[in-house]
């Protein structure tokens, strides 16, 4: 398994997917933080769907993190692109059949790329959160927004739990990712059809019908990452997102598990 | 006593739908030969490879690779190197990257692999990204990496694919000398010329069923040697193919010559009687019959 992980840890490690990711996630991160701060006073609102989120609620100790949890439906975007163009690519580059002749046990290579997207997702959602905190102190000072409450316990404690469950949602997101491209062996489709069912189809039907986010993935990571909401409880979220990927991820890997390697 | 095999097959079947990729195989390599694995293209061979090594489960039959039972691959993959339908690697990473992968994931030492990439003349492009090699260069990178693991059998498909002159020398001397050093070699290639020059072991296949497994030497002896007689005259082929005939060799025309079939003994015979017949040999040679010949032969093509 370790052998696994280090193998897939190499190519993660390439500059140009680690730099690329790594920019991708400072621009999501900075764009959410700006909005947040720099938009405080719009009427239209500086949170997601158009809701005002005033510089009381920026002020509290969860107010240094807030953007950061804010950050986690885009941050599991750039997870989801990068989960599925990993798994694949093996199909579309022809190297699944060297990786099943070195390491023939198609569980033990799942599991392990699995370990290694988890430990880059852990790198992406650090990142995102150094970029957030440090952002937020800098435009609540140009927006006037309190940071007494930023370095109390209680902050720091919002700090990490807020790491948790962007992270939690990161993961699933890419687990989302890892499944559309065992499904379909192809990264173009895996990442177009993962962006397009998350950005579009349960963003849409979610804005139109009453209560269905409750049974999207998609929308059920997101109230993970923000910690639940008045609607979904953070139980119900993380319970129902996890167990309608986990019982994907149980199909594709029996799929993978049988399916010839035919290219 | 027999020598003990590197690879056994029984029976071996794969079904795609209605088709028969490969039907009813049965075939031994021993251990330490040289075997070629030759076909036309669509015969069957990848796919043969491919139930050898795991990657498809056979429809029927059953098959062992160095005494293990090819259900169990992880009892002997670590044992084999292989290329599969020619390179496959990541086309971003640089060679030395790609083999560190494949290194890594197979728990062998990192610091075999500057000395493979010197062994297949890739020493000095080893920090080159893959996309940027040449489809020779992408070769010798697939079959270093088939050598990781210090193979006792190496399976390589097509190996010479895309490889110049020098370089297709380069690689029969690299599996000659693999397998004077106690390796089995099992290549396949559709270039029967070239798997003549290496195997001592011959497994060929046509439309998914093997028509010859055995010694190389043994399916060319079986073979009745040719004489090709070149008349001065064009004109002449018709009569040179019958005084061929009634001597009782059968021969037929073909790229302007005669092909008689007889040994060397019937050329004095033969270039006598077309003298006494008016005829000027312009050349007349004894031809052994080509791995090609033989192929052709046995499958009527």
């Amino acid at each position: 398994m370790w052998n696994v992980i280090r193998a897939e840890l190499t190519k993660l490690r390439r500059p140009s997917l680690a730099l690329s990711t790594l920019l991708a996630v400072t621009f999501v991160t900075g764009l959410i933080t700006s909005v947040l701060f720099l938009l405080v006073d719009s009427p239209s609102g500086n949170g997601e769907r158009g809701v005002r989120i005033g510089r009381d609620v920026l002020s509290l100790a969860s107010g240094a993190s807030l953007s950061f949890s804010n950050s986690a439906g885009l941050l599991g975007i750039v997870a989801l692109c990068i989960f599925a163009a990993q798994t694949a690519q093996e199909y579309t580059y022809g190297t699944l059949r060297n990786l099943l002749v070195r390491q023939p046990s198609r569980i033990k290579i799942l599991i392990g790329k699995l370990a290694a997207m988890k430990l880059f997702a852990i790198v992406m959602v650090a990142v995102s959160g150094l970029v957030g905190i440090a952002l937020s102190y800098l435009f609540a000072g140009m927006k006037d927004v309190s940071t007494t409450l930023w370095s109390t316990p209680e902050a720091r404690s919002a700090v990490i739990r807020g790491f948790i469950n962007v992270l939690i949602a990161t993961i699933g997101y890419g687990i989302f990712g890892m499944i559309l491209g065992l499904l379909f062996r192809s990264p173009i489709s895996a990442i177009s059809i993962g962006v397009i069912w998350n950005l579009i189809i349960e963003g849409l039907l979610s804005a139109f019908v009453t209560n269905i986010d409750r049974y999207f993935p998609g929308q059920l990571l997101s109230t993970v990452a923000v910690g639940g909401t008045d609607k979904i409880s953070y139980q119900y979220a993380l319970i129902t997102s996890y167990s309608f990927l986990l019982g994907g991820l149980a199909v594709v890997a029996f799929l993978f598990k049988k399916r010839d390697v035919a290219n | 006593m027999s020598s003990p095999l590197a690879l056994d097959v029984a029976d071996l079947s794969k079904k795609y739908g209605d088709r028969m990729a490969v039907s009813h195989a049965n075939f031994e390599v021993p251990m330490g030969s040289i075997c070629g694995f030759v076909g036309p293209n669509g015969s069957g061979k990848t796919t043969t490879i491919k139930m050898l090594l795991g990657l498809i489960s056979p429809t029927t039959g059953s098959g062992h690779v160095l005494g293990e039972s090819i259900t169990q691959p992880e009892k002997y993959l670590p044992y084999v190197g292989a290329m599969i339908e020619g390179p496959a690697f990541y086309p971003a990473l640089t060679g030395f990257q790609n083999l560190t992968v494949l290194a890594k994931l197979g728990g062998f030492s990192t610091d075999l692999i500057q000395g493979l990439l010197d062994l297949v003349g890739l020493g000095d492009r080893g920090d080159s990204k893959y996309k940027t090699y040449s489809l020779g260069m992408k070769q010798r990178l697939g079959i270093a990496a088939a050598l990781l693991p210090n193979p006792k059998l190496l399976v390589l498909d097509e190996p010479t694919n895309g490889l110049d002159p020098a370089g297709i020398h380069e690689v029969r001397s690299l599996l000659r000398k693999l397998a004077d050093a106690g390796t089995t070699v099992f290549v396949s290639s559709h270039l029967l010329s070239e798997i003549e020059m290496i195997s001592d072991h011959l497994v060929m296949l046509r439309l998914g069923k093997v028509i010859f497994s055995g010694k190389t030497s043994d399916l060319l002896a079986k073979q009745q040697p040719v004489i090709v007689a070149v008349p001065e005259k064009v004109s002449d082929l018709d009569k040179l193919m019958q005084i061929a005939a009634a001597a009782g060799h059968k021969a037929i025309i073909s790229d302007s010559a005669v092909h008689v079939t007889g040994t060397s003994d019937f050329s004095a015979t033969l270039n006598r009687a077309a003298f006494d017949a008016g005829i000027v040999l312009a050349s007349l040679t004894p031809v052994r019959a080509s791995l090609e010949d033989t192929f052709f032969e046995m499958t009527g093509e």
